[in-house]
């Protein structure tokens, strides 16, 4: 799904495969990411409050193997 | 056209360049700024290089993938006879995707924000009772030796498992890899050493093991055959120089910053809150890790500019960070900045430091400690009189007298 289907609340997606732990998600983030215990990405909540989008955009910009995507529907 | 004191092409001026203020860019770096954001270096041994001044330039060589890490690549960029000695070993450092994040994920379980955030009553101690020692201490000392090398140094030691009875050792050898920019041998007998005694440890450490990093790899990377031992004692040298070498000059040089603009550091003690932030800040300011150095795969074109495969490409964070189109007003020394995190002084991309969760956990504890424990703290000579370590490697100071 992208910004322009205009459907539903955004969503955010995580490749833990691409993921190398960098924990700038987590940091940025705290209520939407984590690391798991291999210290990869895992997502909180993946319909997120708007409260925290600034965060997670945040955290798209600063991840330096690009793992995470929001699909804002904005 | 070749300049006769440098023996370097009048366009592409010679790198690495000496600071001549610890914690302030060399001030060639504004000329090599106004050539824009890409142009060209003339390395030690004549070749020339790119070098890279624009962040988002940077960060976007630094994702790319025909950009390369490999030091075992005939065209790769040295700074210095003893760098192209000493980095030519296959780490995680020098490795590239996918090979890269099969070893990177070997580690990355231990260094996530929760592991390290659990280690910080362990460098709360470590701080608390190194600034008993030096409270009792009548002033002046060298702040360096006694503070700024021994944080980092206990925390990497408790961290991997290493007896820190063994930490002057191996600073020694770390110092003699740091300074010796033109000294070859010297650089690689360091190395050697270093090679020797862990050799030694991982091999008492399989006979009793202990508690660290170094006995998990061992345990869950060596007995297996993941990991060769070589590979271990590796990664082992890496870990133990990149955890206290950077943080060590982080000290120094944050330190430095913080006396020499005194309204900061009052703002910062007005408000601890502030602390997370101006760490980031000290860390984009300083760029104690000024230079990383890559390869080109494939040809790439960017900003203008077209990049052949088997350029070298060079990456000063010291310039980076003072990029006017990614901070505002880069040049101030400000604990409010924000946004602050987008620095480059851990990297970007694959190889962004691994350790940056921890170097920022002990730079805080170890910026809220000091000034509160030694609250009249200053330098005991002039600025002008700290010898900066040379270009090409950390940049940090040797030593830092304070009194208080
Ligand atoms: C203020 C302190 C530190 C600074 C400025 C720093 C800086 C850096 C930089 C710039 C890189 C990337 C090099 C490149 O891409 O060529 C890096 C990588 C690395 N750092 Fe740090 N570092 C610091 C502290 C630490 C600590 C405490 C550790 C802990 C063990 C550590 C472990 C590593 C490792 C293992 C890598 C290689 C990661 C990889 O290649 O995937 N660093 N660091
Ligand atoms: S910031 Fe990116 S690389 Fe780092 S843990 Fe999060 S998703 Fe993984």
């Amino acid at each position: 799904m992208s910004a322009g289907d205009g459907g539903g609340p955004p969503r955010i997606s995580a490749d833990p495969d691409r993921c190398l732990g960098a924990g700038q998600c987590a940091r940025s983030a705290p209520d939407v990411f984590d690391q798991d215990d291999d210290g990869t990405v895992v997502v909180l909540r993946p319909d997120p409050p708007t409260e925290t989008h600034d965060q997670i955009r945040e955290a798209i910009y600063l991840c330096p193997s690009s793992a995470i995507s929001f699909d804002a529907a904005e | 056209m070749i300049n006769e004191e440098t023996g370097a092409a009048l366009d592409a001026p010679a790198f690495p360049q000496e600071r001549t203020c610890p914690y302030e860019p060399p001030p060639g770096y504004a000329e090599l700024r106004e050539r824009g954001p890409l142009s060209k270096i003339t390395l030690f041994d004549g070749r020339t290089a790119w070098v890279v001044t624009g962040h988002a330039e940077a960060r976007s060589l630094l994702v790319d993938s025909r950009i390369s890490a490999d030091t075992q690549n005939p065209d790769f960029p040295f700074l210095s006879q003893a760098r192209a000695a000493t980095t030519r070993q296959r780490t995680i450092v020098t490795m590239d995707p996918p090979e890269h994040d099969v070893h990177r994920r070997m580690l990355i379980p231990s260094f996530t924000l929760r592991k390290i955030n659990a280690l910080r009553p362990t460098i709360e101690r470590v701080v608390d009772e190194l600034l008993d020692g030096i409270t009792a201490r009548r002033p002046p000392l060298d702040l360096v030796s006694e503070f700024a090398v021994p944080v980092p140094s206990m925390v990497i030691c408790a961290l991997l498992g290493v007896p820190y009875d063994d930490h002057e050792f191996f600073e020694r050898q770390t110092r003699r890899i740091a300074i010796s920019a033109n000294d070859r041998t010297d650089a690689m007998a360091a190395l050697g050493e270093l090679f020797g005694y862990l050799d030694g440890l991982v091999k008492s450490k399989e006979e009793d093991p202990g508690d660290g990093l170094l006995d998990e790899l061992i345990e869950s990377q060596l007995r297996p055959g993941n990991l060769t031992r070589e590979e271990i004692i590796l990664t082992s040298i890496v870990l133990l120089l990149a955890g206290h070498e950077n943080t060590a000059n982080m000290i120094a040089l944050g330190t430095v910053t913080l006396l020499r603009h005194p309204a900061e550091l009052d703002a910062l003690r007005a408000d601890p809150e502030l602390i997370s932030g101006a760490v980031d800040e000290l860390l984009r300011y300083t760029a104690v890790a000024d230079t990383m150095s890559r390869v080109a795969t494939a040809d790439i074109e960017i900003a203008g500019h077209v990049i052949r495969a088997g350029d070298g490409v060079i990456l000063p964070n010291a310039a980076i960070n003072r990029d006017a189109a990614a901070f505002a007003d880069p040049d101030r020394f400000d604990v409010r900045r924000s946004p602050v995190r987008h620095h480059n002084t851990f990297g970007y991309g694959v190889h962004q430091c691994l350790g940056q969760h921890l170097a920022r956990l002990e730079l805080e504890i170890v910026f809220s400690r000091l000034f509160e424990r030694l609250p009249t703290l200053r330098l005991a000579v002039p600025v002008e009189e700290l010898e900066i370590k040379p270009a090409g490697g950390a940049q940090g100071v040797f030593e830092l007298p304070v009194t208080w």
